[in-house]
């Protein structure tokens, strides 16, 4: 339904989206995350036609978003990062607008735009000129006209920035539902609400996409390379200088609520290889009591700094 | 079809808020002042032929006010919408970015056609106190509104490029008012430059209409200046393509 291939943009100069590829079917939300910058909205303004890809191709509903652009918005409901209204108009204009710009029928329009702003709480505001609702409103008139023409692929930057928790519950919650008869692709930078809402996440750093996979399995793949806590009682230095002997271990950081001699120590190791056992070791040869050690259940969202770090520290 | 929405939203837009009936006003005021004082000279003060004088004075007089008011109406027309960011939404419907041109071009030029109307009155005004021949008063008409329409052509292309609405209209009435003045000074060219300046001018294209002679070397002179300012603004929201920002 959303596909990309091997889609890159160079914006002034810079390759702000490099070779990036995915397919994404009816039914499924796939999240996309990453740092600023990382050419999130560059590629969803490509995907939503805004502006063509340098290189590589797109398509929305099985057209090409440049060679038949109008057939791919068609079967788009896009929603920009910085909502865009006109300030001046009233909700309900505003929408029946969209409504006539998006072809639908003069005869199903009133309908299409009742449907859309009670799906999306604004019908008591229907009459309201846009420019006095306040910004929660405003974000959800910006999904109102994404989802008039009820197109079957959705683009959505940031849907849930600036709203309440209450509001954030019920537009994660309308997007599920949504998602059951399309196909839809959100940008996020709150990580919790990828892993509630998503079936699939894709990773952008720096323009290119550093992973793609479910959250919880995005998470287990990642968790044999990451950290492991060791709480020993010694002297916090020469426990550390002992855990850093061990083969494989990267970074060791001294955690919050160390007391006294006990310490507690976070070791973050290399991928692939469960140091647990060379950890033990190292810190009961070196003379000292080891009170605890564990490896760390990792969250998306350590999965997710671990990724982009890892990308940081390459040259 | 889609092209007709954008021009209701648009000319919808003028009225929305004061703005509209402001410009409507002032328009009105200025060019009813300015054809009062050359109705009251030639009755006044007589001497030339009224059908042709009365009218060559007033449409002359007119063409100053819609050079003041025209950069007004199309200053908004895209540099909002860039401030605003609703281009972004607008580029992601199936519309295509002649349709916009051309319902944004048509908007404007609906209000100045609106703004035109009244002055269908002063004619008849003259009706009442002598008798009117109608051919001086047409010519004058097409070369109004073609005036205005390539006013609008021209404010709308400086609309495109920027985003602040003073800019836009600052930047029209420099390349407007540059070529109006261009043509005044013999000095500052030599004499086949100056003969170019004038061949390209708009102003001195819009003599011919208010003596009454409908020249069709005027006309197309013109709809190329219309066309050319319509072609850069489709240029200008093309650049989006390779400036990814707009």
């Amino acid at each position: 339904m959303i596909r990309a291939e091997h889609l890159s943009k160079v914006l002034s100069g810079v390759r702000a989206v490099d070779d990036v590829s995915f397919l994404i079917r009816r039914g499924e939300v796939v999240g996309f995350l990453g740092p600023n910058g990382a050419g999130k909205t560059t590629t969803l303004r490509m995907l939503a036609g805004v502006f063509p890809p340098s290189s590589g191709r797109a398509a929305i509903g099985g057209h090409d978003v440049v060679a038949d652009a109008l057939g791919a918005r068609r079967h788009l409901g896009y929603l920009p990062e910085r909502i865009s209204l006109y300030l001046d108009m009233t909700v309900r204009s505003y929408l029946e607008y969209v409504a006539a710009m998006k072809e639908v029928a003069r005869r199903l329009r009133p309908g299409a735009v009742d449907i859309v702003m009670q799906q999306c709480g604004v019908t008591t505001v229907a009459r309201r000129s846009i420019g006095t609702l306040s910004k929660g409103y405003r974000q959800r008139i910006g999904l109102a006209q994404a989802l008039i023409g009820d197109p079957e692929a959705l683009l959505l930057d940031e849907p849930t920035a600036g709203l309440d928790p209450e509001q954030v519950a019920e537009i994660r919650a309308l997007v599920r539902r949504l998602a059951s008869t399309r196909a839809v692709l959100f940008s996020s930078h709150a990580l919790g609400e990828v892993q509630v809402t998503c079936d699939r996440v894709i990773i952008l750093s720096r323009g290119k996409i550093l992973a793609e996979d479910a959250p919880a399995a995005l998470a287990e793949r990642l968790r044999t390379m990451t950290s492991i806590t060791v709480e020993a009682e010694g002297p916090v230095d020469a426990i550390a200088c002992a855990v850093s002997s061990v083969d494989g271990v990267r970074t060791v950081h001294r955690l919050t609520g160390s007391t006294g001699r006990i310490v507690r120590l976070r070791v973050e190791t290399e991928p692939g290889r469960d140091l647990r056992p060379d950890l033990v070791r190292a810190v009961i040869d070196a003379g000292f009591t080891l009170l605890d050690l564990h490896a760390d259940a990792l969250s998306l969202e350590d999965a997710f700094l671990a990724l982009i770090g890892r990308q940081t520290e390459r040259p | 079809m889609k092209t007709l929405h954008i021009w209701r939203r648009e000319f919808g837009a003028y009225f929305r808020s004061a703005f509209g009936f402001v410009v409507l006003a002032a328009f009105l005021l200025l060019s009813g002042y300015f054809f009062y004082s050359d109705l009251l000279f030639f009755f006044l003060w007589g001497g030339q032929s009224l059908h042709r004088g009365l009218w060559d004075h007033a449409f002359l007089d007119m063409r100053l006010v819609l050079l003041l008011v025209v950069p007004l109406i199309t200053m908004r027309l895209f540099a909002e919408e860039r401030k605003l960011g609703t281009m972004e939404l607008l580029w992601t419907y199936p519309v295509t970015d002649r349709q916009i041109v051309a319902g944004k071009f048509l908007a404007s030029f609906s209000f100045l056609l609106l703004m035109l109307t009244p002055t269908a009155l002063y004619p008849q005004v003259v009706a009442l106190l002598c008798p009117l021949s109608p051919g001086p008063l047409i010519a004058a008409y097409l070369g109004i509104v073609l005036l205005g329409t390539a006013f609008i052509a021209c404010g709308m292309a400086a609309s495109s490029i920027t985003e602040s609405q003073v800019l836009s209209a600052v930047l029209t009435y420099a390349v407007l008012v540059l070529s109006w003045f261009l043509t005044w000074n013999e000095a500052i060219a030599s004499e086949p430059v100056m003969r170019g300046l004038l061949y390209l001018s708009l102003f001195d294209r819009f003599y011919g209409f208010v003596s009454g002679v409908i020249d069709t070397s005027d006309i197309a002179f013109f709809l190329v200046f219309i066309g050319f300012f319509l072609f850069l603004t489709l240029r200008v929201l093309e650049s989006r393509s390779w400036r990814g920002v707009w």
